[in-house]
């Protein structure tokens, strides 16, 4: 019993250690996202980063994260996510939704 | 130009519905026109302004200006959407009994119709804002030409107001039995999602916690992105992957309106005999 709580604390802790980041970064650039999959930790608060190096604004959207917000152009903005269920979360500009698309990976 | 169309059509769609429901709940109020049309005239200057500063909003608050901005201007709408149906719940109906005569409680009436004024320019301004800045952007790319935006943008505000339109005709033909019924629950509905969404940028700005999310995804059944979804979303507060905080901010909501229509009605009619009309319509 006690071997098999240690054995799980150390699995967590491990766990942990391998999913620390929580940090990313988008660029969006000619209305397209770089990169345009991410895969990022299940189960936490995950912090976006989105760099608009266009000149026209656009609207980071995403109906499945529950995101939705417009990012005037040459400017960055930051975006909290999560924390989210493992599986694959569309997101779209959608200012320009033909172009503009992407998914997030929580893992 | 359809993209265009489209995309102002689904902005101008959800302020619409709002307008179209708020006029209707005010049928018989003296000069309506005036202060709805005020309010229209308000969020509209608002939407251009906010565009444009949009990029100082946005670095506000550590870069959460804009959560933050959405949030309070939800969190207003809410508060007059309560104010609005608590006062309906008394003066509804003494206002469709003298619908002809004009005059009667003007005081509260005009304290009514501001309230009306916010309510309509915060919506228009929420939606207008995202419009005027989507416009911007396609108007400065060159992507499309001058006329195509002008026409698109055009056809998809004329779309969206025509939804609006039909929702405020079709409820004016509720029967006058029902019809106070009918607008209060519409609007009781339109404040506690309206507050979910609050919840939801207070999320996104990481000053609340998500709590279980989402509690549950009907995504399949009618997607947020669909014309459907955007419909229910504006009318009654739908979402596919609502998180638990939402779901507390609009049960909350909804039942702190109850209970002030409740409270309200049950002091209007103290005086009076007990009233058999149940606290729960």
């Amino acid at each position: 019993m006690k071997r098999l709580a240690l054995a799980a604390l150390l699995s967590l802790s491990l766990g942990a250690f391998a999913q620390d980041k929580t940090d990313f970064a988008i660029a969006i650039k000619d209305h397209k996202f770089s990169p345009d999959r991410i895969e990022v930790p299940a189960g936490k608060k995950v912090k976006l980063v989105v760099d608009n190096q266009d000149a026209t604004p656009e609207e980071f959207e995403s109906h499945s994260m529950k995101v939705e917000k417009v990012i005037p152009g040459k400017s960055k903005a930051t975006i909290f996510i999560g924390p989210l269920k493992a599986g694959e979360y569309k997101f779209v500009g959608e200012f320009n939704e033909k172009t503009a698309k992407g998914v997030i990976v929580a893992k | 130009m359809f993209g265009t169309a489209l995309i102002v059509f689904r902005e101008v769609l959800e302020a619409a519905l709002i307008v179209g429901i708020v006029a209707a709940a005010t049928t018989g109020i003296p000069g309506r026109t005036r202060y709805i049309a005020g309010g229209l005239a308000a969020g509209l200057l608002g939407s251009i302004l906010v565009a444009f500063g949009a990029e100082k909003i946005s670095q506000l608050a550590e870069g959460m200006g804009q959560e933050l901005f959405n949030a309070s201007i939800l969190g207003i709408a809410v508060v007059m959407l309560a104010w609005h149906n608590i006062w309906m719940s008394v003066h509804g109906r003494e206002l469709a009994a003298s619908a002809k005569q004009l005059g009667r409680d003007v005081v509260s009436g005009a304290r009514e119709m501001s309230v009306v004024l916010v309510v309509i320019a915060v919506a228009v301004l929420r939606e207008g804002s995202e419009t005027v800045l989507f416009l911007y952007g396609v108007a400065i790319s060159g992507d499309a030409s001058q006329g195509a935006m002008i026409a698109g943008g055009a056809i998809g505000l004329v779309g969206g107001v025509a939804v609006g339109w039909f929702l405020f005709k079709g409820l004016l033909r509720i029967p006058l039995r029902h019809f106070f019924t009918a607008t209060s629950v519409l609007v009781l509905l339109l404040a506690a999602g309206m507050a979910a969404q609050a919840a939801r940028f207070l999320i996104q700005a990481n000053m609340l916690p998500s709590l279980a999310s989402p509690l549950w995804d009907t995504s399949g059944v009618v997607d947020n992105s669909s014309l459907l979804g955007k419909v229910l979303q504006g009318l009654l507060g739908y979402d596919a992957q609502p998180s638990g905080m939402q779901m507390i901010f609009f049960v909350a909501v909804f039942a702190a309106i109850l209970m002030g229509m409740g409270w309200a009605r049950k002091r209007a009619a103290a005086p009076a005999p007990a009233r058999a009309t149940p606290a729960t319509t």
